[in-house]
């Protein structure tokens, strides 16, 4: 593909397009390599397909609250588990996400600009910091639960469950669901909202009928920037879930930090092809409404 | 005919810029109406307040004897045809047009019979699956007006609507438009800074300059009586002159007095005098009172553009008779060609053909606009 591209251009684009050509191989292509290539061999780097089976058939023993014991597929369990968080976070993330962009891409100038950069702020602190951040206010006796109490409320347990995983992951990932849709919706044509008035929409037909599908782009990108990184996510369930949630990219990193550098790169592997699966069907499913060439 | 919409003393600024200034206008039932005048002179505000997108700051919008200024625009019996047509880029031609039925939920084998009607209307029977963004601009002007129509408004409105589209097709889709309007029965309020699609167009055209209604009238009235400076010069190319009337049927301009057929002026009144470059007959420089060299000639095609020096002041002259560059002439007008209009804040701006400089700027001007108007 890269090739192709290149054939395309013309000289002085091919000498532009250099660096990039060079980044782009250096930095994302020769590791995925590199991931593969781990990912189908064993420790003396002889082929094998073991480390991919071992993800799908890999069994472990859960005790039960009853004391019964369950079969599980430990892996898959752990994906699901994954799959399950990341597709929560993102819907979350595209509920809070989308009215926020609205409003910010209908505000004044100005207004935008500042809350725009109210958006990126966050993002210029460490992802630990802002993690530990999390931990310190959702803990039992945290800064959440001194204020309840001090409001005469009774205070909650929320650090180490579910919820406060979700928290830290939606509140982590919410400017990359919210960046997208604003730039779609920002260059919207606003004559296209003011004909859907004239031909009879309140507001939210305007909303249901015309913005909606118009910022579809944007929804896709935005659900991509945020399901990839909730699915592979690691430290935010370790520290907000006490490492009660295990998740695929805990799986990963401890394997890698284990020295068990093939079986990782095998589940980044599969990880990598599920992913790409999704997205193409999403891409696919969507089409139709996506428009004119202009989006992608 | 029955009045349908009433603007009454209707003002407007926007951030302390006045747009429209005390502006009421009457609209009947079935006419072709035209609001005319350069950028910025509020013509596209005061449709925005009809089509409900703009509210008065002082005045009232009245819809068949009804206050609607408070009324959103998807309440009015109105549509809109927009200047660079706001097609769903997300539709195909056919689902532009139902837009509006489906909103009202009309069943479905009643949109379709609807639609395809409408298509047909517009010549684009055949384009129905086609989508938007593929077709031309005069094809996408045409799914515009369809959708603006499907829903049987009683008024039309249209802004700018032919500016985008090149000379042939704008001649073909105004030939076209006054054959719906005509057919449809619907009231069109239209918008142009182009005065010649206002004249060949238009019922009534509203000529409007600085937010105020300068001039109302038939495109004859508007051609043949301009009330002021600007209108003369902005509707068609007019040589004015500075006069004095005289008495009755009498005017002094440019050291001779000339009869004419305007009267009810006072004794001795300054006046502005307008004569029509086509109005204007070359004679021999003998046999003439106003007498002087040829500037400048250029060939139009039907006729030539003759700029002629007389006394200092540079008349313009269409005529199908060729005179050379520097040859000396004279002039004659008759009674009929003389127009006398009042002293007004216009008067000196316009009709001088010695410069050019300032009709560039009106053409520039109307060439970049915009919605600000």
């Amino acid at each position: 593909m890269l090739k192709k591209l290149l054939k395309k251009s013309s000289g002085s684009g091919r000498a532009a397009l250099a660096p990039y050509t060079l980044w782009a191989v250096l930095f994302i292509v020769i590791p995925m390599l590199f991931i593969a290539y781990y990912a189908f061999t064993d420790n003396n780097f002889n082929f094998t397909t073991e480390n991919i089976t071992r993800f799908f058939t890999s069994v472990s023993s859960l005790r039960n609250e009853d004391g019964t014991v369950t079969e599980v597929h430990t892996y898959l369990l752990i994906f699901l588990r994954s799959l399950k968080l990341a597709v929560l976070s993102t819907i979350i993330c595209l509920l809070i996400g989308y009215p926020m962009a609205y409003r910010i891409a209908h505000a004044s100038k100005r207004a935008q600009k500042i809350m725009m950069t109210l958006i990126m702020i966050p993002m210029w602190m460490n992802f630990l910091i802002r993690t530990y951040a999390w931990m310190t206010i959702l803990q039992d006796a945290g800064v959440l639960n001194r204020l309840l109490s001090a409001a005469g409320l009774p205070s909650i347990h929320i650090i180490g469950t579910e919820g406060a995983v979700l928290i830290g992951m939606v509140y982590d990932y919410l400017p990359y669901m919210i960046l997208p849709i604003y730039s779609v919706m920002v260059k919207m044509d606003l004559s296209l909202l003011e004909a859907a008035r004239d031909l009879g929409c309140g507001s939210l037909s305007v909303l249901r009928r015309v913005i909606f599908p118009l910022s579809l782009p944007g929804v896709i990108s935005g659900i991509t920037m945020v399901l990839i990184p909730s699915i592979s996510t690691f430290y935010i369930s370790q520290k907000l879930g006490n490492g009660k949630f295990f998740l695929i990219g805990d799986a990963i990193e401890g394997q890698y930090v284990a020295n068990n550098l093939h079986f990782a790169a095998a589940m980044a592997f599969i990880l990598m092809v599920i992913l790409l699966f999704f997205m193409a069907l999403v891409k696919y499913s969507t089409s139709r409404y996506l428009y004119g060439g202009e989006a992608k | 005919m029955d009045k349908i919409i009433e603007l009454r003393h209707i003002s407007k600024s926007f951030d302390g810029e006045t747009v429209l200034d005390d502006i009421s206008l009457d609209i009947h039932d079935n006419e072709f109406i035209t609001l005319l005048g350069p950028s910025g002179c509020g013509k596209t505000t005061t449709l925005r307040m009809i089509g409900g997108f703009e509210h008065p700051d002082q005045g009232d919008v009245i819809f068949m004897g009804k206050r609607i200024n408070d009324e959103p625009p998807h309440k009015r019996h109105v549509n809109t045809v927009f200047q660079k047509y706001a097609l769903f880029p997300h539709l195909n031609v056919f689902e532009n047009v139902a837009f509006p039925l489906r909103e009202k939920k009309v069943p479905k084998a009643e949109i379709k019979e609807k639609v395809d009607k409408m298509l047909s209307l517009v010549m684009l029977s055949n384009f129905a699956k086609r989508r938007v963004t593929s077709l031309s601009g005069g094809q996408q002007q045409r799914v515009a007006i369809a959708r603006a129509l499907v829903s049987n408004p009683k008024v039309l409105l249209l802004d700018e609507p032919l500016g985008a589209l090149d000379l042939k097709l704008r001649k073909d889709m105004q030939v076209e438009l006054k054959k719906i309007q005509k057919s449809t029965g619907i009231t069109f309020i239209f918008v142009t800074h182009d005065q010649e699609e206002a004249l060949s167009m238009s019922d009534t055209i509203v000529v409007m300059s600085e937010g105020k209604i300068q001039q109302i009238g038939t495109p004859t009235d508007i051609y043949n009586e301009p009330v002021n400076a600007f209108v003369a010069d902005f509707i068609g190319e007019s040589n004015i002159i500075d006069g004095v009337m005289l008495e009755d049927f009498k005017v002094k301009f440019a050291g001779h007095t000339f009869d004419c057929l305007d009267k009810g002026f006072a004794p001795s009144e300054p006046v502005d005098v307008v004569v029509r470059p086509e109005d204007v007959d070359i004679v021999n420089a003998a046999d003439a009172e106003l007498y002087g060299d040829v500037t400048s000639v250029t060939f139009l095609g039907v006729h030539y553009e003759i700029i002629v020096d007389i006394a200092g002041f540079k008349w313009m002259i269409q005529t199908t008779d060729f005179v050379s560059e520097g040859e000396h002439i004279g002039i004659k007008l008759d009674p009929d060609a003389i127009h006398i209009m009042k002293k007004s804040k216009y008067s000196g701006m316009f009709g001088d053909y010695s410069t050019f400089s300032e009709e560039m700027d009106e053409l520039a001007n109307a060439g970049g606009e915009q919605q600000e108007c």
